[in-house]
């Protein structure tokens, strides 16, 4: 697939501030076609609330957000409260906001491993259920950008595996570029092109060899995380060839101003 | 006894029932899916104000009844935004203000509330061939524009921030749905009145939800419902002389009751 001369989303200098918090610091990321970009940082870091800014959902205070013209958008949103009101089977949860065929709704579904599932009811999903089925939802609108914010949430440890390596094979082979928020720092450091550190600011940020050998990266996650990834990135790198071919961006680079520091 | 049944003022009160049950099916269902009970409530007692002011000016009441909805959806879809009241606060708010002032200008206006309870609790045996007309065509009116909104009102009440970042623009539907609503309150306010419309909108889709599958079996069954309703409320009217609307609202009310005990009997 063309990977075109404009990235599929951009955010430059944003800025969002809620009453007299500030929850996103001039904060700026691409995202391109083809490319994985992560999004990690603690607990209130604003990973969520900039998805939703680049997404449109929520205006900024200040700087850009450029998504490019009709862009198909597939969102697996953090939260998915269940509504008890609304009778909703997969089948017709899956055809939400763009119609499918049958053959192809049921071949998505397969895809993340939930076909069985077509015609169950949505308040009876696990959350586990639930989220396979969101992410082969949005696979249905064939997106050229995917947003998955914590797509493996209440996914058992070895369903969580095969999701991320279905989630790097999409890329690969559909070519869409995929904006993902995530506390799995093992994974992220497998798949992922770019990483940003988000703490309100962005801590650092690059590829993500260049990422967790930063200081930045310690300071957030503290050294335990340092050496788990360092450890698991060695033993991963033994059974997937594939990755670490696309770190174009090697370079992690670092910003040392954030307010709660000073 | 039900001889009056085959009389044209009752076959014309039956026709305007149904014009009205066709829509109130469909609309009842994004209500209950939205969660909006409340809010069709709070416009339907912004109708009593505009058709106050509808009789002060000597004009349509129904036309201003839907002038008057319209303004304070727009009022609420802006307050929806800010962050200082709960929106149910809100609404509680206007809900009775508009209530209050409603009463209190048909009260100057005609010298007594009393002779126009009408408006409050509906006059469906007094509709005329004019109205009737009316009712139908706003009615086919409503249902294109529901027809047309259906896939994305549904996308917007299952995860609204979903569908808006897929592509869905979710103000214009949600400003589209107020102003059916605002009209639907409008053409009812003479089948079941202000005061009990929410009541015929809200009570067939709940009962719809437990029978229904998919969304779009639950527009139907909560149609079929509010078809029976006013039918069983006509005819009660009919038999025992019971004022209609509340008839008919009551009609509703007996199906739920009854479909509480169906339910727990399987």
């Amino acid at each position: 697939m063309l990977k075109g001369n404009e990235p599929l989303v951009s955010a430059r200098a944003v800025s969002l501030r809620v009453g007299n918090r500030l929850l996103l610091d001039n904060v700026s990321l691409d995202v391109w076609a083809g490319t994985i970009v992560t999004l990690i940082g603690p607990n209130g870091a604003g990973k969520s609330t900039l998805v939703k800014v680049l997404l449109g959902l929520i205006p900024s205070t200040s700087g850009e957000v450029h998504l490019r013209k009709n862009l198909r958008v597939g969102y697996v949103p953090q939260r998915f409260p269940v509504q008890p009101n609304v009778p909703l089977a997969v089948n017709r949860l899956m055809t939400l906001t763009k119609s499918a065929p049958p053959a192809e709704i049921e071949a998505a579904l397969q895809e993340t491993g939930v076909g069985h599932l077509k015609d169950a009811r949505v308040e009876q999903l696990s959350g586990g259920e639930l989220q396979r089925v969101l992410l082969a939802r949005a696979l249905l609108r064939n997106p050229e950008l995917l947003v998955l914010d914590e797509p493996v949430q209440a996914v058992d440890f070895h369903g969580e595996l095969k999701l991320y390596e279905l989630i790097s094979r999409i890329r690969k082979q559909r070519g869409c570029g995929i904006l993902m928020v995530s506390h799995d720092l093992h994974m992220v450091m497998a798949e992922s092109d770019h990483v940003i550190c988000l703490n309100g600011h962005v801590c650092c940020e690059g590829g993500p060899t260049a990422v967790q050998r930063n200081p930045e990266f310690a300071k957030l996650f503290g050294p335990a995380a340092v050496s788990m990834i360092a450890a698991y990135t060695h033993h991963h790198d033994h059974d997937h060839e594939s990755h670490g071919h696309h770190h174009h961006d090697g370079d992690g680079h670092a910003h040392h101003h954030h307010p709660r520091d000073e | 006894m039900l001889d009056i049944i085959t009389e044209p003022f009752f076959i014309r009160a039956l026709l305007a029932g149904l014009a009205v049950a066709l829509i109130a099916g469909p609309i009842g269902c994004f209500i209950v899916w939205r969660r909006m009970a409340y809010f069709g409530e709070t416009l339907a007692h912004a109708g009593l104000l505009g058709a106050g002011l509808g009789l002060l000016f000597n004009a349509s009441t129904a036309l201003f009844a839907i002038v008057v909805s319209v303004i304070l959806s727009l009022i609420l879809l802006a307050l929806r935004r800010q962050k200082q009241l709960p929106v149910d606060t809100i609404l509680g708010i206007l809900s009775h203000t508009a209530l209050a002032l409603g009463i209190v200008v048909i009260g100057l206006v005609t010298g007594a509330i009393t002779s126009h309870l009408d408006i409050l609790f509906g006059d469906v045996l007094t509709v005329s061939s004019a109205d009737l007309i009316e009712v139908w065509v706003v009615t086919g009116i409503a249902l294109v524009l529901l027809g047309y909104l259906w896939k994305d009102m549904i996308a917007i009440s299952v995860h609204e921030d979903l569908a808006r970042a897929e592509g869905i623009n979710v103000p214009r539907a949600e400003l589209i749905f107020m102003l059916l609503i605002a009209f639907v309150t409008a053409i009812s306010m003479k089948i079941v009145g202000l005061l009990l419309i929410t009541a015929l909108t809200v009570i067939p889709a709940a009962v719809a939800r437990r029978l229904s599958p998919t969304p779009e079996a639950m527009a139907v069954i909560s149609v079929i419902l509010a078809v029976i309703a006013v039918a069983a409320g006509l005819l009660m009217s009919a038999a025992w002389g019971t004022v209609a609307g509340p008839s008919v609202v009551l009609a509703a009310g007996l199906l739920f009751v009854l479909t509480l005990a169906w339910r727990r009997a399987t």
